[in-house]
């Protein structure tokens, strides 16, 4: 039996706040707390003194305001009289939607590249290694910068496209590149085209269960079932021919040149085209790193026991390599699309209105209420960021390696 | 010679054949050419494209750098030089050369100034990074931030001296009662040098002209020279405050962990550009009223702030990443926490982490060129304000975004290079 000897007792004694373990800490917690509140204390002292000597408060009310502003890329119905609280939530929906495609597009080069960089041609690898080194170490805002530049100095301006023998053409009669913006053709829903996209959903998510059935064939009878056309013709078929049954609902506007410049379609303009391909181009530099890093995670030992056991290269890559792979790609995956997040808020260099340009540049600038505007904007990406990585620790929790 | 097979077998041949050459798709460059480059169909169409793709930029790139024109004042004569020809106009960075490096408010005649300190800083860094640099040069590593203040921004020597000569007061105070306890040592040697810096801080403020340099405003340094600037001084800060944040969110007291815990999620939940404009516009409201601290140090203390958030996680995960064991062996040797932080654990996880701690740096170099969105003048702000938008120059784009490309590509990719070298150096564990 092994005894453990007791504290000493005795009368507690004030050194013992300094000198004994048990109570050191608290002393401590003590002193940091008291130092916070000091300093709490100190700052908001001199915020108040400061906001009394200038004449200001902190209130909100200037959200309601109207803002008397325009914005030239809005997502939603957007006047110069609506408030200051729509302006901040069109940039808020700005600035989702290249955090979106920017997302989208950085994985798909990251990919690529970060697979190209392990492929057995010399000539690509090295390419691709000139690629992520060069756009890893510059920062962002030049890329940003200066493909803004390139983007008005080398597509050509909208009055180009004007008389007989026009300097330029629109591609496929549909798309017009301009130095001002990008003009797409924008689908035009008709009577009955909910149906189409309704169709369209339920065989999106028929594909996923027909892969799941596919899946547990495979696992619990050991029965293949070829999955890759039958999803093809699930994504298609039913689409198309509700599509000429209804009688074609959804149909295309093109852009046309009028006067001076496009009319009707979609317009992307060039300032948020310039900031969604520098995102996307310097974000998937550092994404193709990570897939790089973990598709080298994977020993070969587990791609020569597959193809042992007789898996065919796909099924392999398929079912042992990507899924162990994927493992060590996702976490930092995801950090790189908070990184993308946060880094468009540099699109105030460029003038593409997202929500440091509205609720962060113009409104504070028309309002003054810099704390306000700046907490609120702190707020947002904070909330941003939290959300993020509360997926990501449900995702790392799932994938963990189940150890026994 | 045997004759067991004279009758079986019509020939033995007993010399070695000479040896052949292997065939010619086997060997050497074409043999090389077949596996690495045209291997499979996908491979040689990839290689064909690539080709395609260097050779379209190669023609395109070699007439504008082989044209390139250096000595004209403006882009109108550039371009009548040029007379229709593709070519560069060189000639901005070569007339702009200073404005681009130093700003265009800094005075002309002290630019000799950051650029001798620039060139102390190499060698200052030299014992710091390379460890067989000779040691008596950490002195002057010690020296060298007194040095480049009074250098960069002027005024009489004696202040930054005075704060020198009080922060070695606290040093030796420090080691004077270190023996009682490490946190009496650090309060005494905090007291000891604040004491000393406000006391003899009236011996500049009485003789202002002694050993002097013309005083310069934090508001006049720009261009490159600001950009290392901020970098610099913001990752020394960082790294100390980031090494208390980390074992801060080590500890065991609630208190402590929850301060440093809210600190940094925060910190790096935000973009960095938020807090450069609470540098611009809100700092100043938690200062004393009638105090009037300049752009510059607003904007150290929010970038500092922002990286040392960053390396605080890069040294959790150094932290985390000792075995356990290490710890244990710490308290079993009856050393305190601060004894088993500075002599076991800190040299160790410091050690795992300096990929990432310069990871970290990179970053804040490269994120310095977002001051510019705050109308500060560095390289990106030189370019974008006053040079692109002067009459003589605007147009000039390849240029001058190639030369900060360049810039910034050689010192970024250099520091990385420098890690993994510094990575071997010390991988001294058992293999």
């Amino acid at each position: 039996m092994s005894t453990i000897s007791d504290p000493p007792s005795g009368s507690f004694q004030l050194s013992m706040l300094i000198n004994d373990t048990r109570y050191r800490s608290y002393t401590f917690q003590f002193i940091a707390l008291i130092l916070l509140i000091l300093a709490f204390a100190y700052l908001g002292y001199n915020l108040l003194a400061n906001l009394q000597a200038a004449g200001l408060n902190i209130s909100y009310k200037f959200l309601g305001e109207p803002a008397g502003y325009d914005i030239n890329q809005t997502l939603i119905p957007y006047t110069s009289q609506s408030t200051h609280w729509q302006a901040s939530l069109v940039g808020v929906l700005n600035t989702l939607l290249v955090a979106f495609l920017g997302c989208i597009m950085a994985t798909i080069i990251g990919v690529v590249v970060g697979v190209l960089r392990l492929s057995n041609n010399w000539l690509v690898r090295q390419l691709m290694s000139i690629y992520v080194e060069i756009f890893r170490n510059v920062p962002v805002l030049i890329w940003i910068l200066i493909i803004m530049a390139v983007f008005i100095a080398v597509l050509p301006q909208p009055r180009d496209f004007r008389g007989d023998d026009a300097e330029a053409s629109m591609v496929l009669g549909m798309f017009a590149f301009t130095g001002r913006g990008f003009y797409l053709p924008a689908p035009v829903f008709g009577a009955g085209s909910g149906v189409v996209v309704a169709v369209f959903l339920a065989s999106i998510a028929g594909i996923f269960a027909f892969r799941n059935y596919a899946k547990k064939a495979l696992y619990e009878r050991g029965q293949l079932i070829p999955t890759f056309w039958p999803s093809l013709a699930i994504f298609f078929i039913p689409s198309i021919i509700a599509y000429f049954i209804l009688g074609r609902p959804i149909s295309l506007e093109y852009p046309e040149l009028k006067g001076f410049n496009f009319q009707g379609g979609i317009f992307m303009r060039n300032s948020l085209i310039a900031l969604w391909f520098a995102l996307s181009i310097y974000t998937a530099a550092f994404i193709a790193e990570n897939v790089r890093a973990g598709i080298l995670a994977v020993s070969k030992g587990q791609t020569e026991a597959a193809a042992s056991l007789g898996l065919r290269p796909g099924r392999i890559m398929n079912l042992v390599v990507l899924p162990q792979a994927l493992r060590v790609i996702i976490p930092p995956l995801i950090s790189q699309y908070l990184n993308l997040t946060k880094n468009s808020s540099l699109a105030i260099a460029v003038g593409y209105m997202d929500l440091t340009g509205t609720l962060g540049g113009i409104t504070l600038n028309q309002t003054g209420r810099a704390i306000e505007a700046i907490f609120l904007l702190m707020l947002f990406y904070l909330a941003i960021s939290l959300g993020i990585s509360a997926i990501m620790n449900v995702y790392n929790n799932a994938v963990k390696l189940k150890e026994r | 010679m045997s004759d067991t097979h004279a009758q079986s077998v019509a020939f033995v041949r007993d010399t070695m054949l000479p040896e052949q050459p292997p065939p010619a798709s086997e060997a050497g460059v074409i043999k090389w050419m077949r596996e690495n480059l045209f291997k499979g169909w996908f491979n040689s169409i990839l290689t064909i494209v690539s080709v395609y793709f260097i050779f379209k930029i190669v023609t395109g790139a070699f007439p504008w750098f082989a044209n390139g024109i250096w000595t004209t004042n403006s882009l109108a004569e550039c371009r009548e030089i040029l007379d229709g020809a593709t070519g560069a106009c060189f000639s901005v960075l070569t007339e702009r050369w200073n404005q681009l490096l130093f700003g265009f408010t800094y005075p002309p005649e002290a630019y000799w100034r950051p650029t001798l300190a620039f060139f102390m800083l190499i060698v200052a860094i030299a014992p710091v990074l390379y460890p067989k640099a000779p040691r008596q040069l950490l002195i002057f590593t010690g020296i060298y931030p007194f040095l480049a203040y009074w250098l960069i921004w002027g005024g009489t020597l004696l202040a930054p001296l005075m704060v020198l000569v009080g922060l070695i007061a606290g040093y030796f105070a420090f080691k004077q009662f270190e023996r009682q306890s490490f946190a009496m040592g650090m309060l005494a040697g905090i007291v000891a040098a604040i004491v000393v810096i406000w006391a003899g801080g009236v011996i500049p403020a009485s003789m202002p002209d002694v050993l002097a340099l013309q005083a310069i405003q934090s508001r006049d340094l720009g261009g490159f020279m600001l950009n290392m600037i901020l970098g610099t001084v913001c990752v020394s800060l960082s790294l100390p405050l980031g090494i208390m944040l980390a074992l801060g969110r080590q500890s065991s007291m609630p208190i402590i962990k929850w301060i440093c815990v809210i600190f940094i999620e925060f910190i790096r939940g935000v973009p960095l550009i938020t807090l450069l404009f609470v540098a611009n516009v809100v700092l100043a409201y938690f200062f004393p009223p009638g105090s009037n601290i300049d752009l510059v140090l607003r904007v150290i203390i929010m970038i500092t702030m922002f990286s040392a958030a960053y390396i605080a996680e890069v040294i959790r995960g150094g932290l985390a990443a000792l075995p356990r064991g290490q710890y244990e062996a710490a308290d079993s040797l009856g050393l305190d926490y601060a004894q088993s932080m500075r002599l076991i654990i800190l040299p160790q996880a410091l050690k795992i982490s300096i990929p990432g701690i310069v990871n970290v740096a990179v970053g804040l170099f490269k994120d310095t060129t977002l001051v510019s969105v705050i109308s500060m003048f560095d390289l990106v702000g030189m370019i974008r304000g006053p040079i692109l938008a002067s009459t003589e120059w605007n147009g000039v784009y390849w240029e001058l975004w190639g030369f900060a490309v360049f810039l910034f590509f050689i010192v970024c990719f250099s520091i990385s290079k420098y890690s993994q070298w510094l990575e071997r150096q010390l991988a001294t564990d058992h293999r």
